[in-house]
């Protein structure tokens, strides 16, 4: 086994209290690897200094990709490799085409999404989760620092967790 | 976000003479250009060159009896000059869009009452004061139909419901009940006003009812009239599901009297709402530009935009839906439809801009987040989309009247100048009647802690 990764846990029960203590951590030096919170807090992503997510782009693109490669099977199927004359139509004609192209786009679209989330947020299905706090399916708001990116030390980090109103202050092992 | 208890200050919409000016000139430059777009229309021939696209169109649709007697029906009219005949479509046209701005300025109110939708409480004030133009437009519903009948509307004539004539048509004879029941087919349109007049009364009653309680809700701040307009909001929405329904019908797709669309009520509706989005988010960005309501921010927008954005795609669904089935099935009596708008020369390139610039522009422009949320992008494409729309009402009104004559020329623009510049004036001045920010709104926390 290699070396293990060692976090501090700091535990918030308000969410109030949890973003001003974002806000205050983070300008104190202290980076951190991420907060888990039982329902949605509005704000918090800012307060992390998240970047926005290029998941639109990734949409986009593979909805394009479902758009080409539909429109390319079917006039290519239809028109050259086996032309059939259906309701007296053209071999190519596109207003038939456009459902299926349309059903494609969104299909790889929503698939690829899903996928690429999958992948970023690394909820692979071989990937056993970290439960920084079992608690933080419930009624907790769990904030893990990773001690290793850090440059300031544990004793330091944990006066400035607990001056933030952190209730609870844990060291986790991976 | 914090709950942050704001206190929202009073907003009271100015109507300022120098705005009440710029109306002016542009109500007036619309005059002018109808005069001078009168004057080419009544001096300029120049239909030659259509001809052939005529020709290859009758051909195409020779097969359909029923149009032979309809292009023997256009001859006979021939007694009205086809410059008159556009002033009359084109103002038919016009009032039939911009009544669609009004009732969808009470729509878009209806629907976030009922959807007890807490964001839009800033922006409200603003489709409710595009709704004022309602009873304008019911006055001259009335009148222009009165005015344009013979012309706009082929199934007004009495001898195609006379056996015994030559003009006598078996099919408009057998849709004649839904214009003149319970009279006799070819007599005065009972039905058919009795609709348009109750149609116009229960959505300018409703809509009355709806300001009612919405300014009495300013006064003393009851939640008593936020729970009375949502029981009228959802009303007025089931009777506008159907009333805006038949409304195409009568409106719209009765000038094409033999063509049918089940479509069609959808496809007006769909066409008028997003117009009417599109009016409310600029006119929201418009005011938010001349210092006015504060309490909306990029959230707010975002959420308009996005509704441009849904609403374009919804049109285009809409569009497709009605042109597949109809290319598909290749029935003449529906194709006729499509044929007249994408081969006849004055009509050809409408048809491709009426798509581009109401599902191309406005898909690829708001597309992104960053486009919804910001002035300029919203600035560029409202406009394009209310135009496009316009162009839209054009592509269903004007082909099935004017035929190969038609156009869209100064005489149109001018006209839809006028219409728009007597709109606004109506929408702003009646703004300046009540305060633009509820401040006793129930929902209004909600909407200033809008976060997306």
């Amino acid at each position: 086994m290699a070396h293990k990764e060692n976090f501090l846990v700091g535990i918030f029960d308000d969410e109030d209290v949890l973003l001003h203590a974002v806000e205050n951590i983070r300008e104190k030096g202290v980076k951190i690897k991420e907060v888990y919170s039982p329902f949605p807090v509005h704000g918090l992503d800012e307060a992390l200094g998240y970047r926005r997510s290029r998941l639109p782009i990734a949409s986009f693109m593979f909805g394009i990709t479902g758009t080409s490669l539909a429109l390319f099977t079917q006039i290519w199927m239809l028109g050259f490799d086996w032309p059939m004359i259906i309701g007296g139509k053209n071999h190519v004609s596109l207003p038939p085409f456009i459902p299926v192209t349309f059903e494609f786009t969104v299909l790889l679209a929503a698939f690829g999404m899903v996928g690429t989330f999958l992948i970023v947020s690394d909820m692979k299905p071989y990937k056993w989760p970290r439960q920084y706090d079992n608690r933080s399916t419930d009624d907790k708001h769990v904030m893990a620092i990773d001690l290793a990116a850090n440059k300031i030390g544990k004793d330091d980090i944990q006066r400035i967790l607990k001056e933030n109103g952190a209730s609870e202050i844990n060291e986790k092992s991976f | 976000m914090s709950e942050s208890h704001t206190i929202v200050a009073d907003e009271k919409y100015v109507f300022k003479s120098e705005t009440r000016n710029r109306l002016m000139i542009i109500f007036a430059l619309g005059l002018l250009l109808f005069i001078v777009g009168v004057f080419m229309a009544k001096s300029g021939g120049g239909h030659e060159e259509h001809k052939a696209a005529i020709d290859i169109s009758q051909n195409l649709t020779a097969s359909i009896a029923h149009d032979g007697e309809h292009g023997d029906a256009a001859g006979e009219h021939a007694g009205t000059a086809p410059w008159l005949k556009r002033i009359y479509t084109t103002l038919w046209m016009n009032n039939v869009f911009f009544t669609g701005l009004a009732v969808i300025g009470l729509f878009f109110v209806a629907i976030q009452y009922a959807a007890q939708a807490g964001w839009s409480v800033g922006v409200r004030r603003l489709p409710l004061a595009m709704a004022h133009w309602l009873p304008i437009a019911g006055v001259l519903m009335l009148v222009i139909w009165f005015v344009v009948k013979g012309d706009v509307f082929h199934w007004t004539h009495a001898e195609l419901y006379d056996p015994q004539s030559d003009h006598y048509d078996k099919v408009i004879d057998a849709k004649g009940g839904f214009f003149y029941w319970p009279g006799k087919h070819g007599a005065f349109p009972i039905f058919y006003i009795l609709r348009m007049v109750l149609f116009f009364g229960l959505w300018y009653l409703f809509f009355s009812w709806i300001k009612r309680e919405m300014t009495a809700e300013d006064m003393d701040g009851n939640v008593q009239h936020w729970k009375n307009s949502r029981k009228y909001s959802a009303i007025f929405l089931v009777i506008f599901a159907v009333s805006s329904s038949v409304a195409a019908w009568d409106w719209v797709m009765s000038i094409d009297t033999h063509w049918y669309s089940t479509m069609t009520g959808w496809y007006l509706f769909a066409s008028w709402w997003v117009t009417g989005l599109a009016m409310i988010t600029y006119l929201t960005v418009l005011l938010k530009d001349a210092g006015y309501l504060k309490i909306v921010n990029a959230n707010h927008l975002h959420d308009l935009g996005k509704f441009v954005f849904a609403f374009s795609i919804f049109w285009t669904y809409i569009w497709f839906s009605q042109f597949l089935l109809i290319f598909y099935a290749n029935i003449p009596e529906e194709t006729v439809y499509f044929i007249q708008r994408r081969t006849v020369s004055p009509y050809s390139w409408i048809f491709f801009a009426n798509l581009i610039l109401n599902f191309v522009l406005p898909f690829l422009l708001l597309m992104t987040r960053d486009a919804k949320r910001h002035l300029t992008m919203l600035k560029v494409v409202c406009p394009i989309v209310i135009v496009g729309h316009w162009i839209d009402h054009f592509n269903m009104i004007t082909p099935g009247v004017m035929q190969h004559d038609g156009g869209l020329g100064l005489l149109e623009i001018g006209m839809a100048m006028m219409f728009l510049a007597a709109f606004l004036m109506i929408t702003f001045s009646s703004l300046t009647k009540f305060a633009l920010v509820p401040k006793n709104d129930p929902m209004l926390q909600e909407s200033l802690g809008h976060h997306i």
